[in-house]
């Protein structure tokens, strides 16, 4: 399978995705610079986690207006499968290619650290190889990953099964004191209504392997690659 | 031609020199090398280049002294940083580097602006930054400009490594009075490089074209070096703000892809960043290097606001660098630069008569011979005497209160200076990058090398109380802990980098404190026999006359062969063996525990080097061959503190059942130099071998229960210890 992975001026994690696509998956993976217009013949693409133009506006204000955007809208809209990581979900929310926003942790902190989110919809590409309810050790690192839509959408997005990663401690249950950074609902991942745009805060990307403490996040990888297979 | 002051610029006289701190002979000296009064611009170079910042005036006699060579060694002295050979074609280059004085002004500008100046050192070397780490030091939390500090501080370090993409992946932190009025802030990085890819900061090339790159420059920084950090502070420190400088992480996240892309094509014949001193500093040391001149056009410089050339020469603006390319090919460079929308512009030439000239508009404001403002600028042999009072006396207090082992084990784990530390870390990014495998919160962190099966452990340590009551002791001491925490993660030490801070060198108390950490440093790297590849002194950290206790800060790398084989420094078998390995007795004197409660001791620490290293390679071959399952340093709070980490292992804690500890000092003492490690009980006999002729004592077994029992005097649940160790800062800090 062919990967592409956005470098904006800015990303930090582009490197660790395609580390993950490349060297752990042994799959076929290409950087396209951001003042690139084309995505070539990937059939995903990845925004990887960073701070674009140094997060100074908004997260992701600016790089929405990249020139490889108007691809990715394109590529989104003729059904093409594109994953956002950290900065790359908020880059998604900005180009409303992703219901919603992200706003500062309500901490007002930056925090790294491993937590637990539970898959809550499996009947899509991104999650098609686990099951509704498993739970996966993802670490999150982000100082604006407080997930806010308005009542009504959040509403429509829940019936409509959108949200697929919640935050819930380590037996699996949800509630508001475990999310890290006060999501509402402790959304940590959501997908358009299509269901071929996914975001989410967590780095799926930085556990791949057991010796750097866990490979959850390949599960992610792997459904994708699955789901293009078909 | 004569250099000249451009109108309106002051009249260069006695009491200008003496007001940018150049003392009169030294006054004297700039006229005997140019033969003439200088010009307000040379005069502003000459202050700031022999500033004891960048000249290292008071201490380069002693630094000579230190270690550098070894068959790991990469790159002759005189470059930015020094390089280890790690194996399979790759170098580690690192090194330490102060911000203390522009850190307690600012604390979140200052911070930041540390981190990305000492990564810039790595990659100007050619180097990836692949890893942070931190030391500092704050007077007591509950001081609310301590706490002030230290969020500004933590948030400045944050914001600048985060948004750089370095993972911070260990540090330390020290909570105590002798710093409220002068913090520590000690930066390190590191990166690696191919051997081949190593670049040299040593101009050469007559007529090579002189390239300006990165953010433009601005009024920021000017003294910077001079004013700030080579002098004490008083009660007008606050007005010194405006010297400090501002960060802008995104530009120099660019501005590092930018130069490690242009340093592929092999146009870039020399390069150094623009840091303390920024143009005149890196302009005048690349040319000095090289035994070539330069030559600059300062009207060519992206400028963001109007200066004159004597601001454009001092300002410290950040994310700038300066390059020598290949004649010729300079057009390439530029290219790669405006891809990633940076200036890239020439501004000069190399001269083949060693002289550094600047212009301005067509005039000459500045000619000096390269040399006087580096190699050759003053060097002095200050007085270095003991104090008189001998400060071990006031130590000998008897506590008035001696709390209950369990009370004491309590204490000492709500202590600032031994709780957890997941409040400042977990502030960090330490996973970017995906190299790390061991990161904050243990001894040492562990980071792999992709495409390899090495790995590298990393920590910086520091031991300011001993070094109070005993400035060479304590160094030994210090290196002794840094190497000895690489060493339980299993891997051998390699290298290490310093950052020497201490007060105004020019009370000769001071200066002896300096001589005998220098000489510490030396003997202590000679047991080991490992290399000082780089350092940084940072003086004058002095607040009305009084000084910060010595604090020679020492980073260690070390190289494991297998990565694989790593070890961390909590248990993780119930039925294992808890055993202890020691050089010396405990002793309370500089402990935690002193520090909380007093202890009555006035015994003198002594250390046997010959014991120190047969302690780390015991370590290390203990890790290697598998024999030690986990190995934690005992350190603030001694063996019973150490115990109780080692029970909190983050997937299920487990106890430890425990004897032989039966006095305060086996339980809280610290003093060189104790491990305590795990072992399966059928390894016993090679474990004792290998840490022969060390005694192995056996202190007790891991258990499935988490209590931690230690007879008699301490039967504690763990779960309840590890909330006490894990809510100390937070409450302390949230709560306000």
């Amino acid at each position: 399978m062919r990967w592409a992975v956005v470098r904006f001026p800015g990303s930090l994690d582009d490197d660790d995705a395609i580390y993950t696509v490349r060297d752990v998956l042994g799959q076929n993976a290409s950087i396209v610079w951001h003042k690139n217009e084309s995505l070539g013949d990937a059939e995903c693409v990845v925004l990887p986690g960073g701070f674009s133009y140094g997060d100074y506006l908004r997260c992701g204000a600016i790089a929405r207006f990249s020139p490889i955007m108007r691809s990715i809208a394109k590529f989104a809209a003729d059904g093409g499968l594109v994953l956002g990581i950290c900065n790359g979900f908020q880059i998604l929310c900005e180009a409303h290619l992703l219901p919603g926003a992200l706003t500062r942790n309500r901490s007002l902190s930056f925090v790294c650290e491993t937590v637990t989110v539970r898959v809550e919809n499996c009947h899509t590409p991104f999650t098609g190889s686990m099951r509704q309810g498993d739970l996966l050790r993802l670490p999150i690192k982000h100082g604006e990953g407080c997930y806010v839509a308005p009542e009504q959408e959040l509403r429509q997005m829940e019936e409509r099964g959108q949200v697929l990663l919640r935050y819930v401690d380590s037996d699996g249950h949800q509630s508001d004191r475990v999310s890290p950074n006060g999501s509402m609902s402790a959304i940590a991942g959501v997908a358009n209504e299509r269901f071929n745009v996914f975001g989410l805060m967590p780095h799926p990307e930085h556990a791949v392997e057991m010796m750097l403490g866990g490979n959850d996040g390949l599960k992610i990888f792997r459904s994708i690659a699955a789901s293009v297979a078909g | 031609m004569t250099p000249v002051s451009l109108p309106g610029e002051p009249v260069v006289d006695a009491a200008l020199a003496r007001a940018h701190g150049l003392t009169v002979d030294e006054h004297a000296a700039i006229e005997r090398w140019l033969g003439r009064t200088p010009s307000f611009t040379e005069l502003g170079v000459f202050s700031v280049m022999w500033s004891e910042h960048c000249s290292y005036k008071s201490s380069r006699k002693y630094l000579k002294m230190l270690p550098m060579n070894g068959p790991r060694v990469v790159g002759g002295p005189g470059e930015n940083a020094g390089a280890l050979d790690i194996g399979d074609g790759w170098v580690a280059v690192f090194k330490i580097e102060s911000h203390n004085h522009p850190s307690f002004v600012e604390p979140y500008q200052g911070a930041a602006t540390g981190v990305g100046g000492i990564l810039r050192d790595i990659f100007t070397m050619g180097a990836r930054p692949i890893a942070s780490m931190n030391s500092l030091k704050f007077g007591a939390l509950e001081h609310p400009r301590s706490r002030y500090l230290l969020s500004g501080v933590v948030a400045g370090i944050g914001g600048y490594g985060n948004c750089v993409g370095v993972p911070t992946v260990a540090g330390e932190v020290m909570f105590d009075p002798a710093y409220s009025s002068n913090i520590l802030v000690n930066a390190f990085c590191l990166g690696l490089a191919r051997r081949e890819q190593l670049q040299s900061a040593r101009a050469r090339g007559v007529g090579n074209p002189v390239l300006y790159v990165g953010s433009a420059t601005g009024r920021d920084g000017i003294h910077g070096a001079s004013l700030l950090a080579s002098a004490e502070f008083g009660e007008a420190s606050a007005s010194k703000r405006p010297t400090v400088q501002v960060g802008d992480p995104f530009t120099e996240k660019l501005l590092m892809e930018a130069c490690l892309e242009a340093m592929q094509t092999g146009a870039i014949v020399a390069i150094q960043d623009m840091g303390a001193a920024g143009l005149a500093s890196s302009s005048s040391e690349m040319a000095s290097r090289g035994n070539v001149g330069i030559e600059l056009a300062l009207d060519q410089i992206p400028l963001r606001e109007d200066l004159t050339p004597y601001e454009i020469l001092l300002s410290e603006s950040q994310e700038r660098m300066l390059l020598v390319a290949e004649n010729g090919r300079e057009g390439e460079l530029v290219a790669i630069f405006r891809k990633w929308d940076l200036n890239a512009v020439v501004i000069g030439r190399i001269l083949r008569e060693e002289r550094w000239r600047t212009l301005w508009k067509g005039e000459l404001v500045a000619d000096i011979p390269a040399r006087a403002l580096t190699d050759a600028a003053p060097i002095y042999d200050r007085p270095a005497n003991p104090p008189k009072a001998d400060r071990g006396a006031r130590r000998k207090t008897l506590p008035e209160f001696r709390p209950a082992p369990k009370a004491a084990l309590r204490a000492l784990l709500a202590s600032p200076n031994v709780c957890s530390r997941r409040w400042i870390f977990r502030q960090y990014d330490s996973i970017v990058r995906s190299n790390t495998v061991v990161g904050p919160g243990g001894d040492a962190a562990v980071l792999r090398i992709k495409g390899t099966h090495r790995g590298l452990a990393l920590k910086v340590d520091s031991n300011p109380r001993a070094c109070a009551l005993h400035p060479y002791l304590g160094t030994v001491s210090t290196v002794c802990e840094v190497v000895r925490n690489v060493a339980c993660a299993g891997a051998r030490p390699a290298g290490i980098t310093n950052c020497l801070n201490y007060g105004n060198p020019e009370r000769p108390e001071i200066m002896w404190q300096f001589v005998k950490g220098i000489e510490g440093l030396r003997d202590a790297a000679l047991a080991f026999d490992i290399p000082v590849i780089s350092g940084n002194v940072s003086f004058y950290n002095e607040t009305e006359g009084r000084a910060i206790p010595p604090t020679p800060t020492i980073a260690a790398v070390g190289i494991l062969e297998d990565v694989a084989r790593h070890q961390r420094h909590y248990f993780t078998q119930p039925g294992d063996l808890i055993l202890m390995i020691r050089t010396s007795a405990p002793s309370m004197v500089a402990s935690e525990y002193e520090a909380l409660f007093g202890s009555g001791s006035d015994e003198q620490w002594t250390i046997d080097l010959n014991r120190e290293r047969r302690l780390v390679d015991g370590l290390v071959d203990g890790v290697e061959r598998g024999l030690i399952r986990s190995a934690h340093d005992v350190a603030e709070g001694g063996a019973a503190v150490a115990l109780a980490e080692a029970c909190f292992n983050p997937r299920r804690a487990l106890g430890a059942e425990v004897a032989k500890l039966e006095s305060d000092a086996e339980r809280f003492g610290e003093g060189p130099s104790t491990v305590i490690i795990s072992a399966a009980s059928h390894d016993l006999d090679e474990v004792r071998k290998v840490f022969e002729p060390l005694e192995v004592i056996i202190l007790g077994r891991v258990t499935e229960i988490p209590r931690l029992r230690i007879v008699p005097g301490i039967d504690e649940d763990i779960n309840d210890l590890l909330q006490i160790y894990e809510k100390a800062l937070p409450l302390r800090l949230d709560s306000k």
